[in-house]
């Protein structure tokens, strides 16, 4: 390969190569910076530190993907091939151990910082007064039980599920504590009270996935999964299911509210007067 | 994979005979001179023994650790009685490999007298660990425990087959060095021998592990 | 040299025929040519399965090609989300960049006539083309391909055709096909790492082997530790499947109203031993093509390696990191979150190596003269692509992070960048380096460099906005988004990443034209070493000869990477120079 064809290509394909990589650089961070798509608000506590965390990260990589980035796109134009020998070095072990330190003290604090947050999710003391729902994951469909006014969830028989019949969780209407036990396909939560939901499947797993809480839990078959959180604003959002769960899997959803404690209690009447008229 | 292996011990002829090994098959083409390949190093097959044991050896641990967090689940684990067979299995499988050993040493001899009668029972011992297997199987089938009993004994069956068919693979090697007989292991440097008793020790440690588990993890 | 009497101890009888040939060859040159071969096959039907999916993603009721007059059926879509993601992993990137390149140049790297094991070699390949048949096979049976994704979670791969279409014959069939890889990938592993071990040539030290092959070795060392528990996974699966146990499936399962006889398994034990192996896959996958990036530029920038050893070392310590962290694909599946904890931060510090890596590689570039050759754009390519995929991990590896986002298109983004793009890179890059030297011919550099240029703004006008639709919440293995109402404001940017998909798959067929008719009509590699490199595959004709190095036997007084050492006459040291000419340098 003659040297110098290659000299005139290289300034060209550096020039590009090295303005190809500023702009993919800055139309990145812009789409990031101006959330282009983003989730929306959230309206849980936990959703605030979930995001601070987010944006710390979100900060710590950008920073990290400009200078690379824009490092690289440096490199490739400053040292093109100009028909110069090349700077003979093997590196430089001060350097090394200081970029080993400096990422090493940046993700691993930024990763311990992460399991504080991730406490207050998982490791949490349950409330003694939360609001205790089931939830039940089927193909493809979400199921609420509500324990009534007894506040005792009722015995449940395998033999007995039938979710054609309406009774997905198979629930033993012989049990007095389940004669009362309340069954929707919509979740209904009231605002700014404890909530703990208890996850469960009855065929394959599931995920129960709500953008504005910012919380996702799998529902696993044999197992019961809690989920516990505050919502502190009303609204009407999105349940989806986000775990692959079979061919119906992306029209698995749920509507979710959250609702002022007023509306809770009377919608709770409503339906165990419906329950009651219609058992 | 043993039996694959063997096939290439063939070709590790090192320096021990006259002749060089065949590998000149393959290639480009093009007309140009084809020349044989060197030999694999002897220490090559060594290297791939320890290597082929470490794949089995991390296979076996898989499904020990499933067997551990398996049983640590749910309330439908049925302990049930090991078939004492098993034990008397095991004393054969380790004369097996001892008597295989107490072979592969007398090769150092020229002549190596006696290879043949004691490579041979070492292997027939072998078949009697295997047989013994089979006949601890049907025990359990007569008592109503088959693979889809209860974990347990799913467990027990995935264990005893897997390490089986590695049986198997073994007897195919010892068959083959067998077949040889000492005058080929001493043209070839003893190397298909040297590896089939690894594998051979190898499987005997490994069964005797995978029964303790079983006992202890019932 | 070889003395002629030597020679003629060793020469037989002349050629045997097609077969032995070039099928049934134990040549590790065939054998790297037949596994490329293989694995382009493999890209071209799981890019085109790829296509059809974004197709479907952007219009949702329209006809797809192949798909009949009504639009494609959601079980459709995931059989093609399973397939894409099971034959682009195993086939294309376990396949290429180790079983491929590795076959073919790792022993000429060490100076080694062939693998230790030329016959399990073949075998390995043959195995691998069967699995490969297997894999394809389950389009065609009753009820079509698995619909349970690469992952094959349990319950849903594991109780039959109760769960959905695809899951009866078809999964059997993906289970038995992932269990011959297995065993396969074993083989080769095996091979590798005795071939590394014990057929380096006299002078080739650990420490002056190129870093394509320090690679190719840890790559081998973590598949063959990995590929055995996926085996065993697969076993205790198919069980479940075939033989009624209970393994992953828990008692109780009720499927649309039917009660399946199953007792106390665990879904999770199934995620567990497949992510013991999936995590260090990952690996599997990107090491290979960091080892052949980081040749490319040395080689193209004419500078040595900026701290060989500290790549090393990284590279080791991904390899092992790699084997302590699968847990972080399981943050949301409700394992104990203690685990979780250590996971995460066990997965935060796998960054220090990947960022030591990355840096290094800018720190080779630093000082140099880069040649632009269509490998070297590839090679600079594969840093900006590791880096943008690399540091989204950083989001993923930490749970509360990860909640809002895991299974959402932040993390399809975030692999396909890392393990996808930045892999086939290097592949890409390692093809145009190395094509004279497998082929005597080169590729033609215009049609590669606009190969590139399409491919490296398309990847990222793909995923750059796949990024944000994860943090929009858009989950993946979605058929569409059209029962979840949210969703509808998504299909604007599906529909703009689907056109940068077709115009960037249409590019790949640049290069596969590039590869035909270079193969006959490319411009012949002349030179031995048209690139001016180092490594003793550039000491050899192109292509090499049948036993590689002529009857000679090479010796190495160099290391790996002796670009414009001061004084020399070239600005190239071969690894093979005697220190005559040249002092001995690098250890």
């Amino acid at each position: 390969m003659p040297t110098k064809n290659r000299c005139a290509g290289s300034t060209t394909t550096a020039f590009i190569l090295a303005f190809f990589l500023i702009v993919f650089t800055l139309v990145t961070v812009y789409l990031f910076v101006s959330k282009t798509w983003w989730f929306p608000e959230t309206i849980t506590p936990i959703g605030h530190e979930i995001d601070a965390q987010t944006r710390r990260t979100l900060w710590l990589t950008g920073i990290v993907f400009v200078l690379s980035q824009l490092g690289l796109a440096w490199v490739v134009w400053r040292y093109r091939n100009r028909g110069e020998r090349a700077h003979y070095s093997h590196g430089n072990n001060t350097l090394e151990v200081l970029w080993t330190l400096a990422t090493a003290l940046a993700f691993i604090g930024l990763g311990v910082l992460a399991q504080f947050t991730w406490a207050k999710i998982h490791l949490a003391e349950p409330e003694p007064d939360a609001v205790v729902i089931e939830v039940l994951g089927e193909q493809f469909a979400w199921n609420f039980r509500y324990p009534g006014p007894d506040g005792k969830f009722g015995r449940t028989r395998t033999e007995l599920i039938n979710s054609g019949a309406g009774n997905p969780f198979g629930i033993d209407r012989s049990d007095p504590a389940a004669a009362d036990d309340i069954i929707v396909p919509i979740l209904n939560i009231p605002v700014n009270r404890p909530i703990e939901l208890r996850l469960r499947s009855k065929d394959v797993i599931h995920s129960f996935f709500v953008r504005e809480l910012r919380l996702k839990q799998d529902a696993v078959p044999g197992l019961e999964i809690p989920l516990r959180f505050v919502a502190e604003r009303t609204g009407d959002f999105e349940l989806v299911c986000t775990e692959l769960c079979g061919m119906g899997h992306q029209r698995m959803r749920a509507p979710f509210s959250v609702k002022t404690a007023a509306e809770y209690e009377q919608w709770l009447r409503d339906e165990l007067a419906l329950l009651q008229s219609n058992p | 994979m043993p039996t694959t292996v063997v096939e290439e011990l063939d070709r590790a002829a090192v320096g021990t005979g006259g002749r060089g090994p065949d590998r000149r098959d393959g290639g480009d083409g093009d007309g140009a001179p084809r020349r044989a390949k060197p030999p694999t190093p002897r220490s090559a097959y060594f290297t791939g023994l320890v290597l082929g044991l470490a794949a089995i050896f991390m296979f076996f641990i898989a499904l020990a650790s499933a067997f551990v967090v398996r049983k640590g689940l749910g309330d439908d684990w049925r302990s049930f009685e090991l078939p004492g067979l098993l034990w008397v299995n095991t004393v054969v499988l380790l004369a097996s490999s001892l008597v295989v050993e107490r072979a592969r040493r007398l090769l150092r001899a020229q002549p190596a007298a006696g290879f043949g009668a004691w490579w041979s029972t070492g292997s027939l011992l072998g078949i009697a660990f295997l047989a013994g297997q089979v006949a601890a199987w049907r025990q359990l089938a007569a008592q109503g425990i088959f693979l889809a009993t209860n974990p347990a004994s799913s467990f027990f069956y995935v264990f005893t087959a897997a390490h089986g068919v590695h049986v198997l693979g073994g007897l195919a090697a010892l068959g083959y060095v067998a077949a040889r007989g000492a005058a080929h292991q001493q043209s070839t440097g003893n190397l298909s021998a040297d590896l089939t008793a690894g594998y051979w020790h190898f499987l005997g440690v490994l069964w005797v592990g995978l029964l303790l588990l079983l006992t202890f993890g019932r | 040299m070889s003395t002629p009497s030597h020679v003629a101890a060793h020469v037989h009888a002349p050629p045997q025929g097609f077969l032995r040939k070039y099928i049934f060859s134990t040549d590790h040159k065939v054998i790297g040519i037949q596994y490329y071969l293989l694995a382009l096959v493999a890209v071209f039907v799981g890019l085109v399965l790829s296509l059809l999916m974004r197709w479907k993603l952007a219009w949702p009721n329209d006809p797809v090609p192949w798909f009949g007059d009504g639009p494609m059926l959601p079980e459709q879509y995931l059989a093609l989300v399973t397939m894409h993601g099971t034959i682009m992993v195993f086939f294309v990137l376990t396949t290429a960049p180790q079983s491929g390149f590795g076959n073919y140049f790792l022993p000429i790297q060490i100076g080694a006539a062939d693998m230790a094991f030329p016959v399990i070699n073949m075998l390995s390949f043959w195995t691998t083309f069967v699995s490969f048949l297997v894999m394809v096979a389950a389009f065609f049976v009753a009820g079509g391909a698995p619909i349970s994704g690469w992952t094959g979670y349990a319950p849903l791969s594991a109780v039959g055709e109760i769960a959905g279409p695809g899951l009866g014959l078809g999964q059997t069939l993906w289970i038995v096909s992932i269990a011959i890889f297995c065993a396969a990938s074993l083989m080769g592993a095996l091979n590798f790492i005795a071939t590394t071990i014990d057929l380096r040539a006299r002078g080739l030290s650990l420490m002056r082997m190129p870093l394509t092959v320090w690679a190719w070795f840890i790559t081998a060392i973590l598949a063959l530790l990995a590929f055995g528990v996926l085996l065993a996974a697969g076993l205790l699966l198919l069980l479940d499947r075939v033989a009624g146990t209970s393994f992953f499936v828990p008692g109780g399962l009720v499927f649309t109203d039917k009660p399946v006889p199953h007792q106390g398994g665990s879904p999770l034990l199934w995620q567990h031993l497949f992510w013991f192996f999936g995590h260090p896959e990952v690996y599997i996958a990107i090491l290979p093509s960091m080892g052949m990036a980081s040749h490319l530029l040395s080689t193209f920038s004419r500078k040595p390696i900026f701290g060989y050893r500290a790549m090393v070392y990284a590279m080791g310590a991904i390899g092992f990191l790699g084997f302590c962290v699968w847990g972080h694909h399981m943050f949301a599946s409700g394992m104990s979150p203690y685990s979780a904890m250590a996971f995460s931060v066990l997965t935060m510090s796998i960054g220090v190596p990947s960022a030591i890596k990355t840096f290094n590689w800018i720190g080779t570039l630093w000082g140099g003269q880069i040649r632009f050759t269509t490998a070297m754009l590839f090679a600079i390519g594969f840093v900006s692509l590791f880096v943008t995929g690399g540091l989204s991990g950083l989001f993923l590896a930490q749970p509360p992070v990860d909640q809002p986002l895991h299974d959402t298109y932040f993390v399809v983004a975030h692999f396909h960048l890392i393990m996808g793009v930045a892999a086939i890179f290097g592949i890409f890059g390692a093809t145009y380096y190395w094509f004279p030297k497998m082929f005597g011919r080169f590729l033609n550099e215009g049609l590669g460099k606009l190969h590139f240029w399409i491919t490296f703004a398309g990847v990222y006008l793909i995923f750059v906005p796949m990024h944000l639709m994860g943090f929009f919440g858009q989950p993946r293995r979605y058929a569409e988004g059209t029962a979840v109402q949210f969703l509808s404001a998504m299909q604007g940017p599906q529909q703009f990443i689907t056109v940068a998909a077709l115009v960037t798959g249409a590019a790949q067929l640049i290069f596969l034209f590039n590869f035909l008719w270079s193969l006959k009509w490319g411009r012949k590699a002349e030179a031995i070493n048209p690139w001016r490199s180092t490594s003793l595959e550039w000491t050899i004709p192109s292509p090499p000869p049948h036993d590689n190095f002529g009857g000679r036997q090479p010796v190495v007084y160099h290391g790996p990477y002796e670009y414009s050492v001061p004084g020399a006459p070239e600005d190239f040291i071969p690894q093979d120079a005697p220190p005559r000419t040249a002092p001995a340098t690098g250890d």
